[in-house]
């Protein structure tokens, strides 16, 4: 396995170690950032839940997420089809991969592949979402950090 | 909480928190907060572990193979005109690249020779990974005109003419004759190739036992670096954010960049990734061809390949910083001739040629980015500190 682990922050935890981000880098990741895995959609057609790894994988080591697809009185989505996308927005660069929702493990839960972060900082994942109840979209971000186990 | 007390306390605890690592770190002859300790950590060489392995090549860690590989790749029959092997481009005693602009084979190839040590952790190879393994890779430049100019019949069959045994030893009887025969013969000679390539590694250098001893709290142990150095590094993990992509152990992220390099001819800019994922995809030794030892599972760069990123126009793979400093002349085509000449080109961060650079322009305004800025002073000192990088290169004797 490599040896380089990384966390995904969950948003409290992550606003703490954001000072050592600030201090420490040049490039420095926006103080306000919502960094909830857990939102409603752009026009609040569904509420999506998206659910990192368990063990949190190196940096650009390949991984699936899932994502949890609900309408906003958390009845769970079927049949949905998924556009990934994202990148470094203070890069300009995209996702080093292009990952897909490969399919469906649970009625509303879907397995998202192809995941890679290949440096640390800060990540959208962006979700364009088809379902029956209609089309939407959500942005999520993400801080990867070099912070040790 | 109120939204505008939780960055507030979060700044609040991260002040104490490096005061915490300041009583700790009393011991420290050059005190460091503890991200930057965990960052130093990162990019400590063994941190890379084990090489990882190739599903596609199932021979790359048989001696055999192996043996053949460095046989072959330092055989100059495998050319157009005798006279050009791996080695010609990749010596052996010059850190497995060649000093030069631009590769020197049968002709002058487009970009400059990258060093073999580092490969095998890489997911694509070349400037502008247009190979997605070590052994595919090694099979580019003999049918390159500029570079061995010679063609997959005629490798195969100085194979068959002067390596039967070793051959068969590594991969089994040579193919019956048919369509496929050849192609089998070519991608087992890079896979021999790559086994060699893979024992063709970095080893630690002065940077590593710096960080070895500043993670284990060691002040005596930092006295490998001096003043400068040191200096250098905290520009590296700070205001010059070099280690944005520069980083875990090999000093890099494997990923392209347009970083607005200029381009050796202006009026025929390099395109870089953005024509190399097209190669990439139809490429009849790629992990997912029939000659790859992989199961399509395996093969996650390509089932998840990146195929329509704006920013993969101008862009090329980020280069390992290990050994940099003994690696002159830098960039894609060779385009600087110094480290210093380097570093103020990121001082300086000039609009792309083609593309769009990933810097930020001084005197832009950039809601996200932070433009790099440098002295003169600093850029000394950065150099200084890359100088600490050189290791030696472990090879098979």
């Amino acid at each position: 396995m490599p040896s380089l682990p990384f966390q995904i922050r969950s948003p409290i935890p992550a606003l703490a170690a954001l000072g050592f981000a600030v201090l420490a880098s040049g490039c420095s990741t926006p103080a306000d950032l919502d960094l909830s895995l857990d939102k409603q959609t752009a026009a609040g057609i569904y509420h999506v839940a998206l659910q990192p790894p368990a063990q949190a994988p190196a940096i650009n080591q390949m991984h699936a997420w899932k994502v949890k697809l609900a309408t906003t009185d958390g009845s769970p989505v079927r049949a949905a089809t998924f556009k990934v996308d994202g990148g470094m927005p203070q890069h300009g660069h995209g996702l080093p991969t292009q990952p897909r929702v490969t399919r469906e493990l649970e009625p509303g839960t879907y397995l998202l592949e192809g995941m890679k972060f290949s440096m640390t900082g800060w990540w959208e994942v962006k979700l364009a979402i088809n379902a029956a109840p209609g089309g939407d979209k959500v942005t999520f971000n993400t801080v990867v950090d070099n912070a040790r186990k | 909480m109120n939204k505008a007390a939780i960055p507030a306390a979060g700044l609040v605890l991260a002040t104490l928190a490096l005061s915490v690592w300041a009583a700790q770190g009393g011991k420290l002859r050059d005190p460091w907060s503890a991200q930057e300790v965990s960052i130093l950590a990162s990019m400590q060489l063994k941190e890379a572990g084990p090489r990882p392995p190739d599903p596609s090549n199932a021979y790359e860690t048989k001696t055999e193979a192996a043996a053949l590989g460095r046989a072959l790749f330092n055989d100059v029959r495998l050319s157009r005109n005798g006279k050009v092997s791996c080695a010609s481009c990749h010596g052996a005693d010059n850190e497995f690249q060649d000093g030069r602009k631009l590769g020197q084979g049968v002709g002058t190839g487009q970009r400059r020779t990258m060093p073999v040590m580092g490969a095998a952790y890489s997911p694509f190879l070349f400037w502008d990974g247009r190979k997605d393994s070590l052994w595919s890779q090694a099979l580019g430049p003999l049918e390159d005109a500029a570079e061995h100019g010679t063609n997959r019949v005629d490798a195969v069959q100085v194979i068959r003419d002067h390596y039967p045994q070793q051959y068969q030893a590594a991969f089994g009887a040579f193919p019956p004759a048919g369509p496929d025969a050849v192609n089998r013969v070519f991608a087992n000679l890079g896979k021999a190739i790559a086994a060699y390539e893979r024992q063709v590694s970095y080893g630690e250098s002065r940077f590593d036992r710096y960080a070895a001893a500043t993670v284990a709290g060691d002040g005596r142990g930092q006295e490998v670096f001096n003043a400068q150095e040191v200096q250098g590094l905290r520009l590296f993990l700070g205001k010059g954010q070099c280690v944005t992509c520069h980083n875990g152990p090999m000093m890099t992220d494997h990923a392209f960049h347009n970083t607005g390099v200029p381009p050796l001819n202006p009026a025929r800019p390099d395109r870089g990734r953005a024509d190399a994922v097209a190669r990439l995809m139809r490429d009849e030794f790629n992990c997912l061809g029939k000659y790859s030892d992989a199961k399509p599972e395996q093969c996650g760069e390509l089932q998840f390949l990146s195929t329509n990123d704006p920013g993969q126009l101008g862009a090329f793979r980020t280069p390992s910083l290990r050994n940099v400093a003994a690696r002159a002349p830098y960039m894609h085509a060779g385009q600087f001739t110094t480290v210093a000449q380097v570093l103020e080109h990121y001082a300086r961060s000039p609009k792309a040629a083609l593309g769009h650079s990933e810097l930020a322009q001084p005197g832009e305004k950039h809601a996200d980015r932070q433009t790099i800025r440098l002295s003169a002073t600093d850029i000394k000192d950065l150099a200084a500190f890359l100088g600490t990088l050189t290791g030696p290169v472990i090879q098979p004797r």
